[in-house]
């Protein structure tokens, strides 16, 4: 059954639309391919508890992504089919919200606040400094997979500013010396030697 | 060796640190000359606030502040007060002046603090329903339940003056006054926690140290509107007080003050978390309705308004954290002491995430009515680095920048409109000399823009031109049209948009063009950033009578961009100069200028 | 404890308070109150919290309430703790790292004398022992 579901739904491939306001295109990655993920028998239960109950698909699409760190196309299609809500509600919903990605992040997840705070007091140097170690910019993997940086609204940390996260775990009071070492003890030595 | 005395003293940034410490080094000679060694400790400690009135000297247990105090005060303090317990008041702050603030009858406060919301915060565990029992946690509920009926609860909302600490400032008891009136089989109450203003985080501390004050709010109001569901809308970036909250609402539950028939009452309430997604637009309203029934978040026109047409379809009372987080207080304490703090229009106290180039940022609660200048200054302990303080910003990306001619206003709702700001939920930015406030507008529009749901044209469309228009300001190709422009396009947006988002994303630019025109004709006539921020603007050079010749910048230089040999003057290429600033950052001579 | 009637409500509340605030002739215990916020958790307020049990326990010192709680406002001294002891003044320390923290417990809970370029204001009063023409006790 879901495997029909695929079948019609690629009919209506989903592009980014060109208007240009969504953020679509950056998210989407663009390939024909479905993938072959599969729900684990836990979220499937998950889905199946919280399908009568109204305004579940965000929390659904959280779940998901708390299990995947994004949300995998084919997991997306499993979930209209269980929920029974057309696979364009889906979409629509994971690009209108910036939490949910459409591409799978690096092992190694960096979020630089970009909050007031975290501006005003240099955000934006680390960032830059980031590109040159890493050799890649924002919303990009690096080529090994290891590392993606991403910029957030703000962590809510703005004693510490600035702030940056490394797969949830907060650093506070940064400065550009401070990342090579950082970016070493998830494995980025070599890199920060270039 | 047990001391029975402390004499604190300030040994923050704001005083300098050679006075903090000659002041200890007199307090410690003078307490060991009087022999008072065995039973009284100095201790320096970090900064306490009140730099303006600084250096400050504390004695405990006596709980008396000194300020203003020199080296040569030392031996009066310690002979008069530690020696024979008699303060020496031409030295002892004036407590009359926070019992002004606060209004608060036989107030022995020195603090400018007074914190109603963030009363249990730093107090009770905040995983522990028996720590908020023991501190009046509940009781308020209770009251509810069996002492008042709902038009006593509006009442005394009413009386209390509370308005809604979310943004607009709308008087809460009207909102509950709605959807009590309007007849309904279900009913909702929302909390609003999600909390977009980048560089605020008042709701999260909130929810965070004292989750069960919210839940205990939401009671109150589903009782009094005749609601039985509440939901919590919070930020999924928030992964701490979700899982505060999702234990609060479990101890809430077994102990029977959420669920059916509360406290024997026959009332029934429960909870439920949605999750947010990452949606500024979310914090309007009905967008954020849209947002828990699991669509896009985007807002509909008004009216209805949710208090009569809400949650699918269904009145719904939406609070935000803070408002909910003062209503327990309210109960217990009546509206008639609420009111008694604050200004004429606005009642109570906010809550305030300082941050920026203050020195000491922080969760600060203070009574409506205090002014940007204590909170800065006395509270926040002035400007970083002993820099020049340019302008503050309340509202986050809806409100406007404040200048320095305005940090005596008393702060309420009216007064900061009054400005071209507002209250918003409590962000507020110190910016320094180095913060280039064209700078500023631009990084906030980036916001809007990008939040922006694109729903209605005059936001989608206004929101982005003003953004351009900026962007060319700061790369040197702006013209004076540009700014009629600027104004034009904002009030356009003001007046136009679908929603509040819109309405108030050309506030900070319309605010600057108001109080920082200067900043504007800079960049637009003269072709500079006077912060130095706008790299376009901005060329690095280095002074030739300063140069030593060190080649400690053209070491540092990235793209070798420095020429000059030892000990003759250095040139920089201001061709393949990146203006990255390292040369400025790293010379020690001052010899490298910018501008 | 099960659903709680009315008066269950009551009685606990003034159990909870008079365990609170124990009689003149009882010497309160001493109380080590650690700010667990985010951005508190996020400066090393975990490690501060595992070193004060550590040291505690090292020291055999089961009599201190070791707590933790929400935000103290004091974020740019983060972590910070509040110590409670008796017939010492109680106090706000701030930037409190694992070595801080037994500090504290080494020169201020078990030697009585506080510690230096640590401490911070406590910046605002207890809404609960302010004055209010409501309340009844």
């Amino acid at each position: 059954m879901i495997a029909e579901r695929q079948e019609s739904s690629e009919g209506l491939t989903i592009r980014p639309d060109d208007s240009g306001h969504s953020n679509a295109r950056e998210k989407t990655e663009g390939t024909g391919s479905v993938g072959t993920e599969k729900l684990t028998p836990e979220l499937t239960d998950f889905i199946i508890r919280w399908r009568d109950k109204p305004g579940n698909l965000i929390m659904v699409l959280h779940r998901i992504q708390e299990t995947y760190r994004y949300i995998p196309r084919a997991i997306a299609f499993q979930v209209a089919d269980l929920l029974r809500v057309p696979l364009a509600r889906i979409y629509g919903v994971i690009t209108f919200y910036h939490f949910f990605r459409l591409k799978r992040p690096g092992r190694h997840l960096i979020s630089v606040c970009m909050g007031t705070a975290c501006y005003l007091r240099g955000a934006e140097d680390l960032i830059q400094e980031l590109e040159t170690l890493l050799g890649t910019g924002l919303n990009t993997v690096t080529e090994d997979g290891e590392f993606s940086v991403e910029a957030v609204r703000c962590l809510g940390c703005c004693g510490l500013a600035p702030v940056l996260t490394v797969d949830g775990q907060v650093y506070g009071r940064m400065t550009k010396e401070h990342l090579a070492d950082i970016l070493a003890k998830y494995g980025g030595q070599s890199l920060s030697a270039k | 060796m047990a001391f029975k005395k402390f004499v604190l003293v300030c040994g923050g940034e704001g005083c300098g640190s050679d006075l903090g410490t000659n002041l200890c080094d007199a307090f410690r000679r003078e307490i060991r000359d009087r022999g008072a060694d065995q039973d009284t400790q100095v201790v320096r400690t970090g900064c306490f606030g009140f730099c303006r009135k600084g250096p400050v000297v504390k004695i405990l247990p006596d709980e008396t502040l000194y300020v203003n105090v020199k080296p040569d005060d030392a031996a009066e303090i310690v002979f008069e007060h530690v020696l024979r317990g008699r303060p020496v008041t031409r030295l002892r702050y004036d407590q009359e002046e926070s019992r002004r603030l606060t209004r608060l009858e036989g107030s022995a406060f020195y603090h400018k603090q007074f914190r109603i919301v963030l009363r249990n915060c730093g107090y009770i565990d905040p995983e522990s329903i028996d720590d908020y029992i023991a501190r009046d946690g509940y009781a308020a509920l209770e009251k509810v339940l069996f002492e008042m009926k709902p038009q006593d609860v509006i009442a005394e909302l009413r009386e209390s003056g509370l308005r809604g600490r979310g943004g607009a400032g709308f008087p809460t008891w009207r909102k509950w006054v709605f959807t009590k009136e309007v007849p309904s089989d279900e009913k909702y109450i929302i909390c609003n926690a999600d909390e977009g203003d980048p560089g605020a985080y008042m709701d999260r501390s909130t929810l965070e140290g004292d989750p069960h004050s919210v839940l205990e709010a939401m009671a109150i109001a589903g009782r009094t509107v005749g609601a039985r569901q509440g939901y919590i809308y919070i930020r999924a970036e928030y992964p701490l007080a979700i899982k505060r909250l999702e234990i609060a609402i479990t101890q809430a539950r077994e102990y029977g003050l959420l669920g059916r028939d509360i406290l024997g009452s026959g009332f029934d309430f429960d909870i439920e978390l949605r999750l947010g997604a990452g949606a500024f637009v979310c914090g309007e309203e009905t967008a954020l309705i849209a947002s828990i029934e699991g669509k896009r978040g985007m807002p509909i026109p008004r009216p209805p308004f949710p208090a009569v047409r809400g949650l699918w379809g269904k009145p719904t009372v939406i609070n935000n954290v803070e408002t909910l987080a003062n209503i327990p207080v309210i109960m217990l304490r009546g509206g008639k002491w609420f009111g008694s703090i604050g200004t004429a229009t606005s009642k109570g106290t906010k809550v305030f995430a300082l941050t920026g180039k203050v020195v000491n940022s922080g969760l600060i609660e203070v009574p409506m009515g205090t002014t940007l200048r204590e909170i800065i200054f006395d509270i926040g302990g002035g400007i970083k680095g002993g820099k020049k303080f340019k302008a503050a910003q309340t509202g986050g990306p809806s409100g406007g920048l404040i200048p320095a001619a305005y940090l005596d206003t008393p702060i309420d709702y009216e007064s900061l409109g009054a400005l071209g700001s507002i209250m918003g939920s409590g962000g507020l930015i110190v910016m320094d000399e180095d913060d280039c406030i064209v700078d500023v507008n631009k990084f906030y529009l980036e916001f809007t823009v990008d939040e922006s749901c694109g729903k209605c044209a005059p936001c989608r469309v206004g929101g982005r031109s003003m953004f351009n228009l900026l962007t060319k300001i700061t790369k040197g190709q702006g013209t004076d049209e540009d700014v009629d422009q600027l104004r034009i396009i904002g009030h356009a947006l003001q007046k136009a948009s679908l929603c509040g988002l819109g309405q108030t994303a050309p506030n900070p630019v319309l605010s600057a063009l108001r109080h920082f025109p200067e900043e504007y004709i800079a960049h637009i006539r003269d072709k500079k950033c006077p912060a130095s921020k706008c790299l376009d603007l901005v060329t690095y050079y280095i002074l030739p009578e300063k140069c030593i010749g060190c080649t400690l910048c053209a070491r540092h230089c990235p793209v070798n961009c420095i020429s000059g040999e030892r000990r003759k003057i250095h040139v920089i290429d201001a061709a393949r100069c990146i203006k990255c600033g390292e040369c400025y950052r790293v010379c020690k001579f001052e010899a490298v200028s910018r501008g | 404890m099960g659903r709680l009637t009315r008066d269950d409500l009551k009685k606990m509340r003034e159990a909870k308070i008079a365990e609170r605030h124990p009689s003149p002739s009882v010497i309160p215990a001493a109380q080590v109150v650690v700010g667990m916020s985010s951005c508190g958790v996020a400066a090393g307020a975990q490690e501060a919290f595992d070193a004060f049990a550590a040291e505690l326990a090292a020291n055999r010192m089961d009599h201190v309430k070791l707590q933790r709680t929400g935000c103290i406002g004091l974020c740019f001294s983060e972590p910070t703790v509040e110590v409670a002891a008796p017939g010492l003044p109680t106090v706000v320390y701030g930037r409190v790292n694992s070595e801080i923290a037994r500090r504290i417990v080494r020169e201020h809970l078990i030697g009585g004398q506080l510690l230096d370029d640590h401490i911070y204001d406590k910046p605002a009063a207890d809404l609960w022992n302010a004055p209010s023409g409501e309340r009844k006790e």
